[in-house]
């Protein structure tokens, strides 16, 4: 079991804080989504740390999945909440983990539901191996290089992250 | 949870949605998380999730139902399910055909989920006990028995209104006797830790063993609302009663009918449900019906989400169910 300090998770927010910075555009300002639960922490404190004037939107990816035919119904974990319009907006999509990609690819097929955004940007807390779709983060906290047998958890509550073995 | 109980698979998941009875408050309360997660599918620009994409879902409604039919209909629609509406009612169970032979001919058309209303009671479980195993049947409302779902979009609106159940006084009124919906929304209300349930009304209209239901009986009304959180009204259902079971509408609507002045004895924030369709003036004021407490037609909409959070919660495990079909081969 590896911990990553509340300190060192500091760090890679202030990463993702500098590059939303330089990419932010006072004529076209983005407008953030975090994926609940985890996606949410971390876009709570991006939100803040940015100042950003409009809300974060929180989408609940558990009716987007792409495994409900052979696991069935996550658990639900709220209603999905985008209270701005999404046409035409340049999305910045907050996850805390990056690895298969399918719950990014459910995310952005429910975004597109909500409306046409003009583009974009995947930003996650931590990149790691596993992709199994053509998807990359954009603004990365932080890589790690760990195995399948391995996960990486957020603990929202002390914002620290734990790698450990699969149960 | 018992393990003939037919709602229940070899695995002991949730597979069929037939009554109220045999499930826990784990499982209610998993219902009205799940259909909180749905309310949000109006606030998009397209109101579907995926979930039960290639999926077909067919309507049998052996009794006819506009409002129930509908909202099974949306719900399916919203999760991307085909749906097919068999008009029974006029059907081929009129030409002869006996229920095993429609739900052979059902089942033919791979249907993977058949959402039953019957008016017999009993009919909702003799399908789900007689059809394939890989099928998921919902119960619409069977004969005097349940009407789970009706039940569930109550506990809903109860919960988004008024929040925990355990500090709420429920008065339940009119004709406890014929309703399906009084049945399981009782055994619902009892399950989730209801403070207090009251029933009212006619003797007439009271089944006989209704306090080992878990229920308080009054016979005077205003006496039953007094501080009351929540009031449920009935239909008075005259399709199920035999002319002589009240004297005449006007004489109910005088004794138990919901009136504005009788309801100033509830608690002044208490809310104003009905099932619908509402009989204005004989079971409640239309003053009531669309005043400021009613809450009527917040359950029609909550009645979506309610049956689409049941619909995926079922629909769910049948990979599990394939599966062992399949080893038995």
């Amino acid at each position: 079991m590896t911990e990553f300090s509340a300190n060192e998770v500091s760090g890679w927010l202030d990463n993702m804080q500098a590059s939303l910075h330089s990419i932010s555009d006072a004529n076209d300002p983005f407008l953030m989504i975090g994926i609940r639960t985890g996606g949410v922490d971390v876009g709570k404190h991006l939100h803040s740390s940015l100042g950003l004037d409009e809300p974060l939107g929180e989408l609940n990816i558990s009716f987007y999945r792409d495994d409900f035919s052979t696991v069935g119904l996550h658990p639900v974990v709220g209603p999905s909440q985008v209270p701005v319009n999404v046409d035409g907006r340049h999305i910045v999509l907050v996850d805390d983990v990056l690895s298969t990609g399918r719950t990014v690819r459910a995310a952005m097929n429910e975004i597109f539901d909500y409306g046409r955004p003009s583009r974009i940007t995947l930003a996650v807390l931590v990149q790691r191996a596993g992709h199994e779709l053509p998807i990359r983060a954009d603004i990365i906290g932080h890589a790690i290089d760990i195995d399948e047998h391995q996960h990486v958890s957020l603990n929202a509550e002390t914002m620290t992250v734990s790698v450990g073995q699969k149960n | 949870m018992i393990k003939s109980d037919p709602q229940f698979n070899q695995f002991n998941k949730l597979h069929h949605f037939l009554s109220i009875d045999g499930l826990d408050k784990t499982t209610l309360t998993h219902i009205l998380d799940t259909a909180e997660g749905f309310t949000s599918v109006n606030d998009k620009a397209i109101k579907n999730v995926p979930l039960l994409r290639g999926k077909t879902v067919a309507n049998l409604f052996f009794e006819n139902s506009t409002r129930t039919r509908t909202a099974f209909e949306l719900a399916a629609k919203r999760l991307s399910a085909d749906v097919l509406t068999i008009d029974l009612v006029s059907s081929s169970t009129k030409k002869g055909e006996s229920l095993l032979d429609t739900l052979r001919v059902l089942e033919a058309l791979q249907s993977d989920m058949f959402v039953v209303r019957h008016s017999d009671s009993g009919a909702a479980d003799f399908i789900a006990r007689h059809v394939a195993p890989t099928i998921n049947i919902i119960n619409g409302g069977d004969g005097q028995h349940a009407h789970p779902t009706q039940a569930m979009l109550d506990m809903f609106t109860i919960r988004r209104c008024k929040g925990d159940f355990s500090k709420l006084c429920v008065v339940i009124i009119g004709d406890i006797r014929h309703s399906r919906v009084a049945r399981s929304g009782i055994a619902a209300l009892v399950t989730l830790g209801t403070a207090e349930v009251r029933v009212v009304g006619p003797q007439t209209l009271m089944p006989a063993d209704v306090e080992s239901l878990g229920v308080t009986v009054y016979r005077d009304i205003d006496k039953a609302l007094k501080d009351a959180d929540v009031v449920m009204g009935l239909r008075l259902q005259s399709e199920r009663m035999s002319s002589a079971t009240i004297p005449s509408t006007s004489e109910f609507y005088q004794a138990y009918g919901l009136t504005p002045e009788r309801m100033r004895l509830a608690k002044p924030d208490a809310i104003v449900m009905h099932p619908g369709p509402t009989n204005r003036g004989v079971e409640i004021a239309a003053s009531v019906a669309d005043g400021k407490q009613s809450v009527i037609l917040q359950q029609v909409t909550y009645g979506i989400a309610v049956r689409m959070a049941v619909m995926s919660i079922i629909m769910g495990h049948g990979e599990e169910v394939r599966e062992a079909e399949m080893n038995k081969e």
